[in-house]
């Protein structure tokens, strides 16, 4: 305050006050609802398309004249780390001015957050991580999830892949709880199905070099080369097999849907390769025509990747239920525990004890010409293009 | 294992050792001059790479598609830019922070090599993804039962030596390299020698990042993919192969390099549990080495503590 007389103060603060007044005279009520995921780092394209979707639905809302209130967006960056997650999660959650949250991509911050959430009883929404103990780890009533987990998701993937004729695998999966998730389950239902793992190497998630793993993978000879794990080292592995003579079939997860991996490989060498997500295209989706419109009409200059469409949902769930019940986290937690058929772009959303969606589609893709194509509709499925090793 | 197969495991392993010695070199030769730490050296090369990346991308735009061509064009922009880059740090930086505690010169260089990293994840184009490094080598392979050999890992290897026989004998064989080798040695006596100290700590400077800018293009033209955080591990592991060769001596770090990737090659491959744990168990192995040798495997003959 040195450097500010004491009138000059009263004067900023008289005038603050004013334009203050004269906002709150012919506005609605302001809510603040927040959004987190990673915004920067390796895995941000999918974190911004994330970001633009709440971002969008805030919008339409705004734009709603039927909407009780005016809702802010809190957005922050998780940068897929576990320690920086939990610091944006405190902060938000401590914020008691925010009402809601759709939150993380990442399965490793959101197991570090829930407990923020629960202990500040913010109800949120999960909108892309898949790592079924987010939900079914715990019994908070304040967290929910709109996509599906990596259960559904793999057992999907093992069906069709042992459908598809092939008998041998190596998996590659990286440490951290996604990784190891995806492991443990895709190894439980493939065994299920009668498919034979030849070996599972666990890396870290910032690994460069995979020519040593490759090469044992090699020497094993397996039909197909799994990998559980995101973008990145996706990228390394479909790059690094090339290098080696590798011809296996190679099956990626939820973590490598994005057109990020395309650029990254090429499309020489993307051409085939296959992977399942939760939900469906969003051209599939009872809202998809109505989202795809409503992102390019508000010019955002990021793809809204592959769990855009969840994030808008799981946003405007939330916008619908303090709409129902008033800007009250506790009121709001109750509104989302007792949601069944619930209508939203995704499809029908209910929850379960867990707050998990149990109406959870399974889709599966396959890259063809430098694009990732739903299975059915792609000359794979035809019989026109193979599979490696088919 | 049959032969074919460990001779796989012998050529990626070479592969990775010649990465690390070009960046260990580079620690070496500014710990030499200077007796300090460049800690941004793995980010000098990052940078190195999306320069010769992005004349990649500038070359094709304007309709140059000859590999060779390209190959050239890029190789000459990152090293050039990146010698100046480095001689840019060592002036404005650095030097200026020469009678400063050795510590102080480490963390200005640790800060920026995370200003480096940082600004090409925010300002280059998507910076944040992964990046499609085009193959400018001619990509044949020959195979061998479960061996496999492609032209562009053989050229690349071929190359990696050239480089480190030309540093070699640039700095054994060549005027420069005795004015870098007495500033090395004895910085006073050298200037009264009438050496230009600035200049050859320049100089050296510019070498070390040309030489880690050459094993950045290298280490795209290998993995097809290049990324903002590469620098990182690469500088971590380049780091500690210069420590456990003996820093302040090339044959040392070229050592410590092919140590380290043969390290980390046994880790994934030799032991029982998953190759999970390489990297501990060949960062492992260093620490032993280094409680073991101190002053590193091959010992400047004058050593301190770092």
């Amino acid at each position: 305050m040195k450097f500010l007389s004491k009138s000059a103060v009263s004067a900023i603060a008289f005038s603050m006050a004013l334009t203050a007044g004269a906002h709150f005279a012919d506005a609605k009520d302001k809510v603040k609802v927040a959004f987190i995921g990673p915004l920067t780092g390796g895995v941000s394209a999918v974190g911004v398309g994330g970001r633009n979707s709440a971002e969008l639905a805030v919008q339409l809302r705004n734009a709603d004249p039927n909407a009780k209130y005016e809702y802010e967006l809190v957005a922050m960056d998780s940068e897929c780390k576990p320690n920086v997650g939990v610091q944006v999660a405190t902060k938000i959650a401590a914020d008691r001015s925010i009402i809601g949250l759709v939150g993380h991509y990442c399965s490793a911050v959101a197991m570090g957050a829930v407990d923020i959430y629960h202990k500040f009883n913010l109800p949120m929404s999960v909108w892309g991580a898949v790592l079924p103990d987010v939900t079914y780890g715990n019994d908070y009533k304040e967290i929910h999830r709109v996509n599906g987990t990596m259960i559904n998701q793999n057992d999907v993937a093992a069906k069709f892949m042992t459908e598809q004729g092939y008998k041998t695998w190596v998996i590659i999966h990286d440490t951290t709880d996604y990784g190891k998730g995806h492991d443990k389950y895709f190894s439980e239902y493939l065994t299920q199905n009668g498919g034979e793992i030849l070996a599972d190497f666990g890396v870290p998630a910032d690994q460069q070099d995979f020519t040593a793993e490759l090469t044992k993978a090699k020497q094993l000879n397996p039909d197909v080369i799994y990998f559980g794990g995101l973008t990145p080292l996706g990228v390394r592995i479909r790059a690094q097999m090339e290098k080696l003579g590798i011809t296996a079939q190679f099956q990626g997860v939820s973590g490598i849907k994005s057109d990020s991996f395309i650029d990254g490989v090429g499309a020489d060498l993307s051409e085939g390769v296959v992977s399942f997500l939760e939900g469906a295209p969003v051209d599939k989706l009872p809202g998809g025509q109505y989202f795809t419109e409503k992102y390019k009409a508000a010019g955002f200059a990021e793809s809204e990747e592959a769990y855009g469409p969840f994030a808008f949902a799981a946003m405007n769930l939330i916008l619908d239920g303090i709409e129902e019940v008033g800007p009250n986290r506790k009121k709001l937690t109750k509104y989302l525990g007792d949601i069944h058929g619930y209508e939203s772009i995704v499809g029908e959303i209910s929850f379960d004890d867990h707050g998990q969606n149990t109406v959870a589609a399974i889709t599966k893709y396959v890259v063809q010409d430098g694009k990732w194509v739903v299975w059915e509709d792609s000359e794979y499925a035809t019989g026109k293009r193979k599979l490696a090793g088919k | 294992m049959d032969v074919g197969l460990l001779g796989q495991f012998v050529v990626n392993g070479m592969m990775l050792g010649m990465m690390y010695a070009l960046v260990a070199v580079g620690f070496t030769l500014f710990f030499g001059v200077l007796d300090v730490i460049k800690f941004s050296h793995g980010d000098v090369l990052m940078v190195g790479t999306f320069a010769g990346f992005s004349t990649y991308l500038g070359m094709t735009a304007i309709g140059i598609d000859n590999a060779f061509i390209q190959l050239v064009g890029v190789l000459v922009i990152a090293v050039g830019s990146m010698a100046i880059l480095g001689a840019i740090i060592a002036r404005y930086l650095v030097l200026p922070l020469k009678s400063a505690p050795p510590l102080n010169t480490l963390l200005v260089t640790l800060m920026l090599g995370t200003v480096l990293r940082e600004a090409i994840r925010l300002f280059y184009p998507d910076g944040s993804n992964p990046k499609h490094f085009p193959s400018l080598l001619p990509t044949e392979s020959w195979s061998l039962g479960s061996f496999t050999l492609r032209a562009d890992s053989v050229i690349l290897l071929i190359g990696g030596l050239l480089v480190i026989i030309g540093v070699n004998v640039l700095i054994n064989r060549t005027r420069l390299g005795l004015a870098i080798r007495a500033v090395a040695q004895d910085e006073e006596t050298a200037k009264c020698m009438g050496i230009n100290f600035k200049m050859i700590v320049l100089l050296t400077f510019a070498l070390g990042s040309g030489v880690a800018a050459f094993a950045g293009v290298m280490n795209g033209l290998y993995y097809n993919e290049i990324n903002f955080g590469m620098g990182l591990l690469l500088g971590v592991i380049g780091f500690s192969a210069a420590i456990v060769g003996g820093l302040g001596n090339i044959y040392g770090a070229i050592l410590g390099g092919f140590l380290f990737a043969g390290l980390q090659t046994l880790g994934a491959v030799a032991l029982p549990f998953a190759s999970a744990y390489k990297d501990v168990f060949a960062f492992a192995v260093v620490i032993a080495i280094i409680a073991w040798r101190p002053t590193g495997l091959i010992a400047e003959k004058t050593s301190e503590r770092v």
